[in-house]
């Protein structure tokens, strides 16, 4: 994987790179210069630039202004398949695998070239192991881990012999141990005279892994710097132009009466690939935030929908407040003052094409914005106001269309609009997920805030750093299975990771039993 | 790359100036079509649009074309603001036309105030079965309303064509497909002496308001919105999507029902098999020209009714085949598809100041939302 290039030249070399959306620019006259076998970090907020840049490196986007030059000479990448001819080799963050595919016939679908199935899946096999990636080349994508998928997406770019490889958010869906095993293979590949390309918001990844960071804000560079020779609070100041926001958790002193409890709760999966859960149990009090870690995929959808009844179920597996609720539908669920913010916020929190006030009628039309049959507007924009301005929404007013907002400002706006409905238990899935940094510590605080007026909050999240943050205590739910929820005090993110990858289950129900004992 | 880009903000003028752009675009391709008939565009387009409104008859006419559109297109806009793609009123038109008119048929001879009445009844429960049939697959069996919906049309047709050629046949028809002519008691009272306009546009009217000043406000209206705009929306919300089906169907298939008996219990005055001219298909792109808008849907289907008398005296004056109608009506919607195409989107600029100021336009939005257009049937 090296090639006749003479010493000193940079593989890639980007100069004064720009980049223009019709509502924003992306980046702004960027620089960047990546050594072969470097391992370089691109660190920025969402919506920093990040995966543009990437984008326009890839062939994906064109850029408006700026010039590119590989291995010394000037290239204009017109698609991605150049790219991968140059030797710019890209795994993205969300993966295009096809599930009913075997590993070798994922792989054998975006090869250029003529293949046989049984050599490539020789291949397959033998680079896979060399960079301690094992992989069976004739398993069903279906049946893999996340972890195991983003092997494929790897070993598919490694088969091609890259020169650059690139990284978008690669260990957001890793648990800590895979985390390490990755860095590992990254560094051989480096060691190896690969350049990589490493994209990344998180902090304490980049100093352990990386040579070199370039840090973007708002579509520009603001800083190059040595990442082991940096803090994260430096670092932190050069993304975000200010020290990282801590929050700030107070003891709950009220009354901790059981308000959520899920009683052996097992159900199939509608969905053929999803996840079954098996015997889930667990309550939540009130004035606590219990927070469900694991990687998505191993039944955190299927809990979703149970909890918020979407998927309903057997009466007494989810008792709110000694009331059986499972029977009932999600908005009679919340007639009993239950709140849910989804995962998926346009599409499922939020009508894309609605504006802003129609969106608060769709769960808070309890709160007075219906009568007769009709619904009220001049409430219903009033809500919407009240709620931009409570929880800072930034957008064009409560005509504006839910997609028109930012992820994180639409987040603000589904948080808001549960929280102002008074609920005694709130659900939340990633409540951070592609949001920035800093209405990320808004989002976190304002969840404490809530349950310390004694609501009842479970926090599902695959961020672990997040979770120890913010809860009270952690549960992991793993291969559809749910360990006990321990304080956060009594275990550590590398306990937490190893039940994520399902090795620690034992003693999960004992636990859940005292509990029930106790309430 | 791409010609369109998506707009942050659906556009709001956009969508009213889609169905104006629509017309023009009809009319300019008319004028070519004209051209190569070799008729004078000119007067073809007086014939067709001019002529028809000369006479008081004429505009007598026009309205006893649009209430039918009309009302069919109130019913079929609900289900089509919840994204249910009913294009079968056609076959809800009739079979309320064949239960209205069994009614009628069955009371033949018989001189009562409460036959018209029965009648708008029983075609009320004629559509609404029709339709709930295709809600009752849909729910059921997950069946495609596109598909069905049409093919219980056809099913419908057949179902009249027996019933005319076979126990309705009137005795005394000369063997032709029709039932009796119905006594006054089975029709609408005719306001306008000598021309055709009768009390079956009251029941237009009265939808009309319902729709636009009651229904259009109400929460279900904003369920079925929603159901239809973002599925898992409504599931996270806990609305029922069966409960949208079946309302979309039951109560287009109401409207499509009355209709239907507004035409045997007027302007035809028996079951015959030319109850309908289209009107069932026609509405589609009334409701759609009409932004699926109560009074918006007013003024379409005067346009589509004028294009009905239009394409009768261009049969007459200019010798043009009866097929210059479904000419006209397929363009009209298919420029309407297109314009309709930016109101989410729009042509793809490297202007920045444009792209600025498009992204903060403040606009003020009605309780429903864009148009939906039924491209992905």
């Amino acid at each position: 994987m090296t090639s006749a290039i003479p010493p000193g030249v940079p593989r890639l070399e980007l100069s004064h790179i720009s980049k223009r959306y019709p509502s924003v620019v992306a980046n702004d006259d960027v620089s960047l210069i990546v050594q072969p076998g470097e391992i370089h970090a691109v660190l920025g907020e969402n919506g920093a630039g990040k995966s543009t840049l990437m984008k326009v490196i890839y062939g994906a986007v064109h850029a408006d202004a700026g010039e590119m030059q590989w291995n010394g000479r000037q290239v204009r990448v017109a698609n991605p398949a150049e790219a991968r001819r140059l030797g710019v080799g890209m795994v993205f963050q969300h993966f295009s695998l096809f599930e009913t595919l075997s590993v070798v016939e994922n792989i054998a679908l975006v090869l250029d070239e003529k293949f046989d199935l049984a050599r490539l899946a020789g291949r397959v096999k033998e680079v896979s192991e060399r960079y301690g990636l094992p992989l069976d080349p004739y398993r069903a994508v279906h049946g893999l881990s996340v972890g195991e998928r983003q092997r494929v997406e790897i070993v598919r770019c490694l088969l091609q012999n890259p020169q650059l490889l690139i990284l978008d958010e690669p260990t957001s869906v890793l648990t800590p141990q895979a985390v390490l095993k990755l860095f590992e293979t990254l560094k051989r590949l480096a060691s190896e005279g690969v350049s990589i390309l490493y994209i990344s918001h998180k902090l304490h990844e980049i100093r352990a892994l990386c040579d070199t960071a370039t840090v973007m804000r708002s579509g520009r560079v603001t800083g190059i710097a040595d990442p082991r020779e940096e803090t994260d609070a430096s670092l932190a100041r050069m993304m975000i132009g200010r020290e990282l926001p801590v929050c700030h958790t107070e003891p709950y002193t009220g009354d901790a009466a059981t308000v959520l409890t899920v009683n052996q709760l097992t159900l199939a999966s509608d969905d053929p690939f999803g996840t079954a859960l098996k015997d889930i149990s667990f309550d939540v009090r009130a004035g606590e935030i219990v927070g469900i870690a694991g990687i998505s995929g191993n039944g955190q959808a299927e809990l979703l929908a149970a909890l918020s009844g979407e998927h309903t179920v057997a009466p007494d597996r989810v008792v709110m407040a000694s009331q059986p609720v499972g029977h009932l539908d999600a908005g009679q669920r919340r007639d009993h003052g239950l709140a849910v913010v989804p995962e998926e916020r346009l599409g499922r929190g939020a009508v894309p094409g609605m504006p802003l006030w129609g969106n608060a009628i769709l769960t808070a039309h309890r709160q007075g914005l219906r009568r007769y049959g009709l619904l009220r507007f001049g409430a219903a924009r009033d809500f919407a106001r009240r709620c931009i301005e409570r929880f800072d929404v930034r957008c064009g007013g409560v005509e504006a269309a839910a997609r028109s907002l930012s992820g994180g400002n639409l987040q603000k706006f589904i948080v808001g609009r549960e929280i102002m409905q008074a609920p005694k238990v709130m659900v939340v899935a990633q409540p951070t997920w592609g949001v920035d940094v800093g209405a990320s510590a808004f989002l976190r605080q304002t969840l404490i805030d809530l349950s310390r007026t004694g609501v009842g909050i479970v926090v599902v999240s695959e961020e672990l750093d997040e979770l120890f943050e913010i809860c009270d205590r952690i549960a992991v739910l793993a291969q559809g299975k749910l360990s006990a929820a321990v304080p956060k005090a009594q275990t550590n993110a590398e306990q937490i990771g190893l039940q994520m990858a399902g090795l620690k289950m034992a003693g999960a129900h004992q636990d859940t039993e005292t509990a029930h004992a106790s309430a | 790359m791409h010609l369109l880009e998506p707009r942050p903000q659906p556009s709001r003028r956009m969508r009213w100036l889609a169905p104006l752009i629509a017309v023009g675009l009809t009319l300019v391709t008319g004028t070519l079509l004209f051209l190569a008939l070799g008729k004078n565009p000119l007067q073809a387009f007086i014939v067709f649009f001019v002529q028809p409104l000369s006479s008081g008859y004429g505009w007598s006419e026009l309205l006893v074309k649009a209430s039918p559109l009309i009302l069919i297109a109130e019913g079929l806009a609900i289900g089509y603001r919840a994204r249910i793609y009913n294009i079968g009123a056609e076959g809800q038109l009739i079979m309320g036309a064949l239960c209205g008119g069994g009614v009628a048929v069955l009371t033949d001879g018989m001189n009562a105030h409460w036959i018209l009445p029965a009648m708008v009844v029983a075609g009320a429960l004629g559509g609404a079965i029709w339709g709930g049939l295709a809600a009752w697959l849909k729910t059921r069996f997950n069946a495609v309303e596109t598909l069905t919906t049409l093919m219980l049309a056809y099913i419908a047709n057949y179902i009249l064509s027996y019933m005319v050629s076979g126990p309705w046949r009137d005795p005394g028809g000369t063997n032709f497909p029709q039932s009796v002519m119905f006594g006054d008691s089975a029709l609408f009272t005719v306001l306008i002496e000598g021309s055709r306009v009768n009390a079956s546009v009251f029941i237009t009217a009265a939808v009309v308001l319902a729709f636009g000043l009651y229904f259009r406000n109400s929460f279900v209206a904003y369920q079925l919105e929603v159901g239809g705009q973002a599925p898992d929306a409504a599931r996270y919300a806990g609305f029922s999507a069966k409960a949208t089906v079946w309302i979309s169907f039951l109560l287009s298939g109401v409207t499509a029902g009355i209709a239907g008996v507004g035409e045997i219990a007027g302007p035809v005055g028996q079951l015959n098999l030319n109850i309908s001219p289209g009107y069932g298909y026609a509405a589609i792109i009334v409701a759609y020209l009409g932004r699926l808008n109560p009074f918006g849907i007013v003024w379409s289907g005067f346009l589509m009714a004028l294009l009905y008398l239009g394409g009768e005296a261009a049969q007459v004056s200019l010798q043009l085949p009866s097929a210059i109608t479904g000419l006209f009506q397929g363009m009209l919607l298919f420029f309407l598809l297109g314009a309709d195409a930016f109101i989410d989107n729009r042509l793809r600029r490297s202007k920045k100041a444009q792209a600025a100021k498009a992204a903060i336009q403040p606009t003020a939005a009605a309780p429903t939302s864009p148009a939906a257009l039924p491209h992905e049937s």
